[in-house]
């Protein structure tokens, strides 16, 4: 087995002001499934191509944001590796029991340095992905708006970047695939945990714990120019796009949910190896590397998280 | 029923639908004076202190304004529609990415 470790991100828990509201825009207008809900009124979703019970949780509350995300371990071993590991660098660690979640064993939870939650599970309740796993057809009927595969991957502004993205290289061995550099101070790291172009990044910034966006993979630029008519026929607040990242080379577009959380959906974009290079961009470029096409930042896209 | 808003910083004005709300009716014939960020009550950069006006307001996230701020006329205007004309003052600001000092 190729995938040791960390393998994926597992989960993303957002705070949302209007549960009916966030279930029309994830569930009618992405095309997430409802799988679950709790006594604390979350509700858990997934992606139709995801074979784990829940990648998305809906908590109710007064604010907007990410509550945690969670990185799913290959083994038992690697959670109590891991929790070490991230004890010998400085973070704390704590222990939430299996169930708490849901259909997910237990987590090891922990303040990365830039102040958000990210926690680490080992199993999760497998519901499968629609599709039988013998002759298997290309995909589920019935899935509805954009026809989101999978979550993807976060990006997030934190204070104390240089020592949040070496928390990641050295405690979780993430590899950094992408950054953005001005002359030697980083701006933004984007990191991997395996095959993809990124599974979570990080820009530099003043606030701790913030959210940029929570991003989920469609499959195709065509797709991605669908999800741009969706958001216009369903009145959805836009960002940006739809156009391509210099960084990462995907096809997106971004967009907020009913609570003000920016989401993207993103079609086509790069791998790496354990071997490939780092690709840099010089904060020269960074116009190119956010925007491909345009080369120009837009102030929302830089000055607006949650 | 379409009311007048003055945004008093700059003496910009612009007309808004009671069904609308603030910052549609801004962005509508491309005015501009309040920023606008996720337009759901989410982010705060529109935040904006209503001096005088009617209005309605849907739920908007604490961390960006307070019970008791609400109380005194604080608001997100992406969240407020006008139920009269309305006269406010911009508190909130996109912001900025730390750029390292040269
Ligand atoms: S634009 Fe984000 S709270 Fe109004
Ligand atoms: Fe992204």
């Amino acid at each position: 087995m190729a995938f040791t470790g960390i393998m994926r991100p597992g989960h993303v828990q957002l705070r949302v002001l209007d549960i009916d509201e966030a279930l029309t825009h994830y569930c009618d207008n992405m095309g997430l499934i409802e799988t679950d809900r709790d006594d604390q009124g979350r509700v858990y979703l997934k992606c139709w191509d995801e074979i784990d019970k829940f990648s998305v949780v809906l908590e109710p509350s007064d604010r907007a944001g990410m509550d945690h995300m969670a990185f799913k371990v290959a083994t038992e071993q690697d959670l109590s590796r891991f929790e070490s590991r991230v004890k010998d660098f400085g973070v704390e660690t704590s222990r939430v029991p299996a169930g708490e979640l849901n259909g997910c064993g237990e987590r090891i939870s922990f303040i990365a340095p830039g102040g958000h939650r990210f926690d680490l599970y080992a199993q999760k309740e497998q519901i499968g992905n629609s599709i039988p796993t013998t002759n298997p057809s290309p995909w589920p009927e019935g899935i509805k708006g954009m026809k989101a595969i999978r979550f993807d991957h976060c990006l997030l502004y934190g204070n104390d970047h240089d020592e949040t993205v070496r928390f990641f290289t050295e405690a979780l061995d993430l590899d950094l695939a992408e950054q953005v550099v001005d002359g030697d101070v980083q701006i933004a790291a984007f990191l991997s945990c395996g095959y993809k172009a990124h599974d979570i990044a990080f820009i530099r910034h003043e606030e701790p714990g913030k959210l940029h966006h929570a991003s989920f993979l469609l499959g195709s630029w065509e797709q991605v120019l669908r999800a741009a008519d969706i958001i216009s026929m369903k009145d959805i607040p836009l960002d940006v796009g739809p156009t391509r990242h210099g960084l990462t080379r995907g096809m997106t577009i971004y967009y907020y949910d009913p609570s003000g959380n920016r989401n993207e959906v993103f079609a086509e974009d790069s791998y790496r190896y354990p071997d490939s290079p780092v690709l840099t961009w010089e904060a020269d470029n960074v116009g190119q590397a956010i925007f491909y096409h345009s080369r120009v930042l837009v102030d929302s896209f830089m000055g607006v998280v949650s | 029923m379409s009311y007048k808003v003055t945004i008093a910083d700059t003496g910009e004005e612009f007309h808004c639908r009671e069904l609308q709300h603030l910052l549609a009716g801004m962005q509508q014939l491309g005015k501009k004076g309040i920023p606008v960020g996720c337009r759901s009550g989410g982010c705060g950069v529109c935040k904006v202190r209503i001096t005088s006006g009617e209005y309605q307001v849907k739920k908007m996230s604490r961390d960006h304004v307070s019970e008791q701020e609400e109380e005194n006329g604080i608001a997100l205007a992406c969240r407020v529609s006008p139920r009269s004309d309305i006269q406010l003052q911009v508190l909130g600001h996109l912001k900025k990415i730390v750029t390292p000092k040269k």
